[in-house]
């Protein structure tokens, strides 16, 4: 019994003197300038934390090996601490914390996922810490004033409405009958505004509007009632799982509809999981590498693409490509800050103005990205029954004609 | 509200079937939770994560390029080796104990699971394809993928055997005798040990089947056991222990009842009123035995 609470005082003592010696532990140290961030290793979002991470580090490495960042004439080096949030937003929150209060470090980089965006930005908010993050879209981000919180990409709500807006233009102009199923989080119901929005604008007519649980893996009931009603766009949007469903679903039930748009739907997964039916699917991405944005880091989108490639042995999702672009606004907002100083760097990110490899990077007021639309590609398959994302819209960037209408199951 | 399914004689005939093809596949998880809860009392809440982990077998399997529905055999023999281990560890220790103790365990195990089934296989969506294509019906108004067939069949099938199995085979006589009254079976010779062991391996081994049945059906993710979880114990509280058409019935009422809930409430609202309609199904057991209790006075 003796002995286990000398232990335990023994510990506890070298516990507190670890995270006194931690605190003093800042922001810069040496040669080092140390971000932190909260991403989710473990947990249901962990196939896309280790995206995150992967483009983080990746974009470490290469601007501290091409002469790193430079600020008053010396030169530091990017070094990122990391915790795993569990893909838990009270524990990121929980994290944002200590990262700021024990371990110093005053500059941020975002987690991944919306909510869990929207779990941090609080406290980054509260002290004053500049956050620059990658994989936070929803546009409830944006809209709530927050000073210290900046987003390389696209708001949720332009996810889809480049769909909506080719439809119209594929149909003479006229409006289109729409219908939607969205997951219930953040993310997706966002872009179920953006949505409504471009229904409005161009005149086009809602006629089914599904919500789609947390626990989705049947959505039959609304497939059914886009077979009544024949839309002439079906939009889905519920994460990796709304999009396998409905993939899934609409082939086996044979739904017939002239465009199909998702957000998640990344070509590799779809048709590893269902070959050909996932073909002609449109998908909404923030980035693809055949864009033809540049940089001195990284070079191009096939650069970025076929370095990432060698050094984690998978094709770049645009999840890692927006990560990696949030280190190079942080190194130029430092170099043009010229300082550590964190408000004068939260000036220097609002005043951003560059291209990156993964697109142009401006802020607006709330701190979304709005130099930079989103893409739409068309899952394309060869008779092999190879399937790529090719870009089919915006038209600057289009890589492939677009296929519209899809083909109906009996001509397949 | 939408009344539609009312409204198109044809939406209402596909609600049913799509109902009742998904309320048998139900009815076998179910059936499982109800076996073991008759007979050691324990109501096992990682029931759920049990049926993902059978769908990741039938998914392993799919990946190797073996086609997915001998999941519906590998499935059951693996899960249940992995029911009598869960036994040995974790539930021999908790079966005599109350039924609180045994929600806690088994709510343990189950995040345990989740975990362990998400470090091991990713947090990505799966699925595993049977290509077993469509049935139409009424001039293809009413549309069947035949892997909901297939999954409600071998649901019946496996229901079936269990039943002859329950009711030929000695050890499911022992299985019987202990659920009626352990110590008696104790007395009379039953190894009351081994047939916990062998309950809850069984149990296990029909998760196993359903999750087989589901991976090749719907979707499969290692956080999506609950639903199944708690479909399973209101159909038991529905049905009752040891009522096996009660079991059977129950399933099929949740499957149509979830099915027209999407429909008129909202696809957000499917497990929702899975929770309304136990609530309601308690409070009402509780006013019927409330009466009960007056009329004795």
């Amino acid at each position: 019994m003796k002995i286990n609470k000398i232990i335990l005082s023994f510990i506890s003592a070298v516990a507190i003197l670890l995270s006194t010696s931690v605190v003093s532990f800042a922001k810069v140290v040496g040669d080092k300038i140390v971000l932190g961030a909260a991403i989710s290793l473990t947990g249901k979002y962990s196939s896309n934390g280790v995206h995150t991470q992967n483009g983080y580090n990746m974009a470490v490495d290469r601007i501290n090996s091409m002469g790193g960042v430079k600020v008053g004439g010396k030169t530091y080096k990017f070094e990122i601490i990391y915790y795993d949030d569990e893909s838990n937003p009270k524990r990121a929150a929980q994290l944002a914390e200590r990262l700021i209060s024990q371990d110093g470090v005053e500059f941020m980089l975002g987690p991944y996922s919306s909510g869990l965006t929207k779990a941090i930005a609080p406290v980054t908010e509260k002290y004053g810490v500049p956050m620059v993050e990658a994989n936070g879209a929803s546009r409830s981000l944006f809209t709530k004033g927050y000073k210290y919180l900046f987003a390389v990409l696209a708001p949720a709500n332009l996810y889809l409405d480049v769909a909506i807006r080719t439809a119209v233009e594929l149909n003479g102009g006229k409006g289109v009958r729409i219908a939607q199923a969205f997951e219930q989080d953040a993310f997706s119901q966002d872009v179920r505004l953006g949505i409504l929005d471009a229904a409005k604008e161009t005149g086009s007519e809602i006629i089914i509007d599904d919500k789609l649980p947390k626990e989705l893996n049947d959505m039959a009931a609304t497939l059914v009632k886009v077979k009544q009603m024949k839309p002439d766009v079906l939009v889905v949007s519920g994460h990796t799982k709304g999009a396998l469903t409905a993939i899934r679903q609409i082939a086996e039930m044979k739904v017939d509809v002239p465009m199909l748009a998702m957000t998640h739907c990344d070509a590799a997964k779809l048709s590893k999981q269902h070959g050909k039916n996932s073909q002609y699917a449109l998908c909404a991405s923030q980035w693809h590498k055949s864009l033809t944005y540049k940089d001195k880091f990284f070079g191009s989108g096939m650069k970025y693409a076929a370095d990432f490639e060698k050094e984690f042995k998978y094709d770049p999702p645009y999840q890692s490509a927006e990560s990696s672009a949030a280190l190079l606004v942080f190194k130029d907002a430092f170099e043009r800050a010229n300082s550590f100083d964190k408000k004068k760097v939260r000036d220097a990110l609002a005043a951003t103005n560059m291209q990156t490899f993964y697109g142009n990077i401006k802020f607006a007021e709330g701190g979304q990205n709005v130099d930079k639309p989103m893409v739409l590609f068309q899952v394309m398959c060869d008779g092999a029954g190879k399937c790529e994302n090719k870009v089919v819209a915006p038209l600057k960037w289009a890589s492939a004609k677009l296929i519209h209408p899809i083909p109906k199951w009996s001509d397949r | 509200m939408d009344f539609m399914v009312f409204q198109y004689p044809m939406i209402t005939i596909q609600a049913c079937l799509d109902g009742i093809l998904l309320g048998v596949l139900f009815a076998l998880i179910a059936y499982g939770m109800a076996l073991q809860w008759g007979v050691m009392n324990i109501i096992n809440i990682a029931q759920g994560d049990l049926v993902i982990l059978g769908g990741y077998i039938a998914y392993f399997m799919y990946l190797y390029g073996i086609h997915p529905a001998w999941g519906v055999i590998v499935s059951p023999i693996i899960m249940y080796f992995v029911g009598v281990g869960i036994y040995k560890l974790v539930i021999n220790k908790v079966v005599d104990r109350d039924l609180f103790i045994s929600i806690l365990a088994t709510f343990g195990i189950s995040i345990l699971f989740m975990q362990l089934m998400n470090f091991a296989f990713g947090a990505d969506v799966v699925l595993a394809n049977s290509g077993y294509g469509t049935t139409f019906l009424f001039d293809s108004n009413v549309v069947l993928p035949n892997s909901k067939i297939f999954s409600a069949v071998v649901s019946i099938v496996f229901a079936i055997c269990l039943v002859v199995y329950m009711k030929k085979s000695k050890l499911g006589r022992a299985i019987r005798a202990t659920a009626q009254n352990a110590r008696a079976a104790k007395i009379l010779g039953v190894d009351t040990e081994k047939v916990y062991a062998a309950t809850f391996g069984i149990n296990a081994a029909l998760c196993g089947v359903a999750g087989a049945l589901i991976s090749i059906t719907f979707t499969i993710h290692p956080y999506m056991g609950l639903p199944y979880t708690i479909r399973s114990f209101m159909i038991v509280i529905v049905a009752g222990l040891g009522n096996l058409p009660g079991v059977a019935m129950s399933g099929m009422g949740l499957g149509v009842f979830e099915e027209f809930a999407d429909y008129i409430l909202g696809t957000e609202f499917r497990i929702g009123s899975v929770f309304l309609l136990l609530v309601l199904i308690l409070v009402y057991r509780r006013f019927k035995l409330s009466r009960k209790r007056e009329y004795l006075k």
